[in-house]
């Protein structure tokens, strides 16, 4: 777990008028999975979506794998292995769970095994295979956005809180199957607001604040350390309080 | 994950919801059983319903590919009209050369000459789409107002090249042979040519239904309507898409040209950019990107505008606005609102 597999090295973003990300310095180590914690607000979605090319950096360099991927198309950093799954799910409601599946298939036909994986670790994907992904309830939607993300095996998985508003049963399912995600040498970097689903299942963690990441340890080292967790996430939940 | 643990459950959509969804369907129907009491003759009936199915057939063929285009990019393309005339042009040209043929009385030549002159013009606007996107609209992605300024600008650029290469006069052309005279049916007379605009109009809808429905493709072009941007995410090159699409979409704009042109027998320069009101308003009707909306909404306005020119000739005019003004007052976001991600 110690090679990096990204790392962003001063990444400004610039969103209209908005100066969102200020010089973010992010290192993920392969496999595993790395938290990115703060308040809202403080650049997390930002830079997953600065990673996969959604908005382009204005400065800086983010390099998966030792390659540059600063200046590539979104598709194209796709394809070198990195699966999104953003905050709003990027459900497609007009087509059927089945047909969401199929197009995130990118490379060629599902691969049976894989998607009886998949069906095991979300069972309603294959409840609802056939219906329409908008008739869906939130926590499955969410579900169908992992699934999809893991569909073809990825190298890494960048979620946007993926337990928002769902109910804590789902939450539990979903730590739950993150963690058993975990196991398949896939590494992730989610961002989360549950600190106590982040601590259950982040290996090592950063907390952005104001564009910026302010800490960034193994996650043991923020969860024995009370003071710490006080003064980052103290910080964090005050200023989104 | 325990499926004990969560069970899974449907949101069920609620009957009244399914039945207003459905609704739209109905009104075709609905409106040609109106015609019959209004106009009261049947044979008179079956003339106009058939020649309003003819013209809403012809006018989907031309409006398909612009509301595709609308939802798939976001792209307002008021140049549209220009594919309907070069192809019109092109078609007229190649039947012109044909002339032998479609004078002839064998109905295979006469079919031959017709298929040629379509392949033509297709062929033209579509790679006349692909310049089209790549210089007058690729640089103003995301941009409405520009958008429509610079395609409508690429109109008059067309109209005046049909001018430059075909002379500011408009061109006549008879119909071949076969597509002469009419079919009757007990008391009703009905042209050839309009049961073959209709016939090729409803295989053009059901292929698209195909397309979209049941193909990789189809699919890209359904979840790249509704949020082009995780279809990117997810690896595919949208915009590599959206250029197939908008050529394809000229083509056939293209193919309605020459069903047009020989439905009017009559061709101008200015013909695009006049058949282009009725097409936005068909556009407009079906819910911007919705194929299935623009196809129940050209059959509308096609039906609509044969009845009242039949029952009152100057309500005529308006009759289509209208329609528009009621359905938008129904369903401001059309008959078939296509959902687009936030």
């Amino acid at each position: 777990m110690s090679d990096i597999l990204l790392s962003l090295a001063g990444v400004h973003t610039l969103i209209g008028p908005y100066h969102i990300l200020q010089g973010v310095d992010l290192v993920v180590p392969e496999g595993g999975v790395t938290v990115l914690l703060g308040r809202n607000g403080a650049g997390k979605t930002t830079t997953l979506r600065t990673i996969m090319g959604l908005w382009s950096a204005s400065q800086g360099e983010i390099r998966f794998d030792d390659h540059l991927i600063t200046t590539l198309d979104t598709p194209d950093i796709s394809r070198r292995g990195i699966a999104y799954v953003p905050e709003d799910m990027g459900i497609f409601t007009d087509l059927t769970v089945a047909e969401n599946m199929a197009l995130a298939a990118s490379s060629g036909p599902i691969d049976g095994k894989r998607l009886s994986w998949i069906k095991e670790l979300f069972p309603p994907i294959g409840t609802f295979w056939e219906a329409s992904a908008g008739t869906l309830s939130g926590g499955q939607k969410q579900m169908l956005s992992v699934a999809r993300a893991i569909i073809e095996p990825r190298r890494l998985i960048l979620i946007d809180e993926p337990t928002k508003g769902l109910a804590p049963a789902i939450i539990n399912a979903m730590t739950e199957a993150l963690r058993e995600l975990k196991q398949t040498d896939t590494t992730i970097l989610l961002v989360e607001q549950n600190f106590a689903m982040a601590s259950a299942i982040g290996d090592t963690v950063a907390v952005m604040d104001d564009g910026r990441i302010i800490h960034s340890a193994p996650m043991s080292e923020l969860v024995e350390d009370e003071g710490l967790q006080e003064r980052l996430m103290g910080l964090s939940l005050e200023a989104h309080q | 994950m325990n499926e004990t643990a969560i069970k899974p459950r449907i949101e069920k959509v609620p009957l009244r919801e399914q039945v207003l969804q459905k609704l739209p369907v109905l009104l075709v129907p609905i409106l040609a059983l109106l015609g019959l009491a209004a106009i009261g003759n049947p044979a008179s009936w079956l003339t106009l319903t058939v020649a309003g199915l003819a013209m809403g057939m012809m006018i989907f063929i031309m409006a398909s590919g612009l509301t595709v285009v609308f939802g798939l990019m976001d792209v307002i393309n008021f140049g549209h009209g220009a594919f309907v005339t070069v192809g019109a042009f092109v078609g007229f040209t190649v039947l012109a050369w044909l002339a032998g043929w479609t004078a002839s009385p064998s109905v295979m030549l006469n079919l031959a000459a017709v298929l040629i002159a379509i392949l033509a013009a297709m062929g033209v606007t579509g790679l006349l789409g692909y310049a089209f996107e790549r210089v007058i609209v690729m640089p103003v992605y995301g941009e409405h107002l520009k958008q429509i300024l610079v395609t409508m600008g690429g109109l008059i650029v067309a109209q005046q090249m049909i001018h430059v290469v075909w002379g500011p006069d408009e061109l006549h052309i008879s119909r071949p042979e076969a597509f002469q005279g009419s079919v009757v049916f007990g008391e009703a007379a009905i042209e050839k040519y309009r049961l073959v605009a209709v016939a090729i109009g409803l295989a053009l809808f059901l292929a698209m239904r195909h397309v979209l429905k049941n193909t990789k493709v189809g699919l890209l072009v359904r979840a790249g309507v509704e949020n082009g941007e995780m279809v990117e995410a997810l690896g595919y090159r949208i915009r590599r898409l959206f250029l197939i699409v908008f050529m394809t979409g000229s083509a056939l704009a293209g193919l309605g040209g020459v069903m047009w042109g020989l439905y009017q027998e009559t061709i101008t320069a200015h013909m695009g950019s006049e058949i282009m009101v009725l097409v936005f308003i068909v556009v407009i009707i079906g819910g911007l990107g919705s194929v299935e909306g623009c196809f129940i909404g050209a059959l509308l306005v096609g039906l609509l505008a044969n009845y009242t020119a039949f029952l009152a000739p100057k309500v005529a005019l308006i009759s289509t606005i209208a329609l528009m003004v009621v359905i938008l007052m129904w369903r401001p976001q059309g008959l078939y609102p296509v959902v687009k991600a936030k």
